[in-house]
């Protein structure tokens, strides 16, 4: 397990160390996240303890989003301001999104890309 | 100040164990309060959570520099986190090398849509550039988004709050959208929901079927990636316009 933690930090360590180092517009983790993804096709395959490690770690991924989600109580004032404007901007956009790239995604597979995956599990049914 | 209780707050703002423990008790209550639910994507334990303790420290007048010195070493597990989403991204290679072509169009479709028209509508209504900046990666996973606003000068902490909307709307609204646009393919349903409500779309989609939730996940995990590449490169073009 240890050994685990200790392999996913150090892929953050060399992520940030890149990105301090060359100044690409990346977050350190992100490259970091990179380097663990070729070491894994490297390698072919997750150790055992590094998929109990890193699933754990994902598997309470929301708990960790909360210290920086209460940071909101900083920007009140500003969301009083922009309330608007950001709803407004979150609810089109993320539904448009949905549309865009669902529609373009059945577009390239009916061109004969994939496996077909309609039919695996229960039709769509209004409401999920 | 005599009153003990006030000493007893002294004491435990002094240390990381209360908001810590804080911490901790509110998400467990979110995740209760969400099961109680029946998971519904309304009932996110996240925003919960956030809501109890940004209520507490307002009720109590504690400031969130306080609740953040201890709170910081939950909020330091995101880096790892983010960089163990490559063990699920591995899982799925045997997917994407099938229908590379099509994932990598979408892909980048769905990642400049949701930059573009999150960024475009908010100017059009009158946000400042900060705001903008915090909103720009919205449909990322919140890990990535928070790096990814920081590094534009927005700010990290209301980036992670209209991520975690942004998840609860896409979740909520998005398997709606695609009945009424008779979206049928699971992994274009899925694909879809993960690019553009990462994480919480993702757990919405796995619910309702395992090809799309591995489709979601996948996508979550690209987009993540594509926003970090492309975002930083449009906001400047934007900036210098």
């Amino acid at each position: 397990m240890l050994g685990a933690l200790t392999v996913i930090l150090c892929c953050q360590l060399a992520g940030e160390m890149l990105v301090a180092g060359t100044g690409l517009p990346v977050p350190g983790p992100v490259v970091g996240m990179v380097l663990l993804f070729v070491g894994l096709v490297l390698r072919r395959g997750i150790p055992v303890a590094l998929a109990r490690v890193g699933d754990t770690l994902l598997g309470h991924l929301a708990l960790l989003f909360v210290p920086a989600g209460v940071g909101v109580v900083l920007h009140i004032g500003l969301l009083g301001r922009e309330g608007a404007a950001l709803s407004v901007s979150l609810l089109i956009s993320t539904l448009l999104t949905i549309a865009v790239t669902a529609g373009i995604m059945r577009l390239c597979l009916r061109g004969g890309a994939g496996d077909g995956g309609v039919g695996k599990g229960k039709a769509p049914e209004a409401g999920q | 100040m005599t009153d003990p209780l006030a000493e007893i707050w002294v004491y435990l703002s002094a240390s990381p164990l209360a908001a810590l423990t804080l911490t901790l008790v509110a998400y467990q209550v979110g995740l209760a309060l969400s099961r109680r639910l029946g998971g519904h994507p309304l009932a996110n334990p996240v925003l919960i959570a956030v809501a109890l303790i940004s209520g507490l420290l307002l009720a109590s007048g504690t400031d969130y520099a306080i609740y953040f010195d201890g709170a910081q070493f939950v909020h330091f597990l995101l880096g790892p986190a983010t960089v163990a989403l490559a063990l699920p991204l591995y899982r799925q290679l045997a997917t994407v090398r099938r229908s590379a072509l099509a994932i990598g169009v979408s892909l980048v479709a769905g990642s400049l849509c949701a930059i573009l028209s999150a960024v475009g509508i908010a100017w059009a209504m009158g946000a400042g550039m900060q705001t903008l900046a915090s909103l720009a990666p919205k449909s990322v996973t919140a890990p990535v988004a928070m790096g990814i606003s920081e590094a534009l000068g927005g700010l990290p902490s209301l980036t992670a709050v209209l991520v975690i909307l942004t998840g609860i709307l896409g979740a909520a609204l998005g398997p709606l959208l695609l009945d009424l646009l008779r979206v049928r393919d699971w992994r274009a349903r899925g694909f879809a929901i993960g690019v553009a409500a990462h994480g919480i779309g993702t757990a919405r989609a796995l619910q309702v079927n395992e090809t799309a939730g591995a489709f979601a996940g996948l996508a979550m995990g690209l987009n993540a990636i594509a926003t970090a590449i492309l975002l930083p490169l449009l906001w400047q073009l934007f900036v210098s316009l």
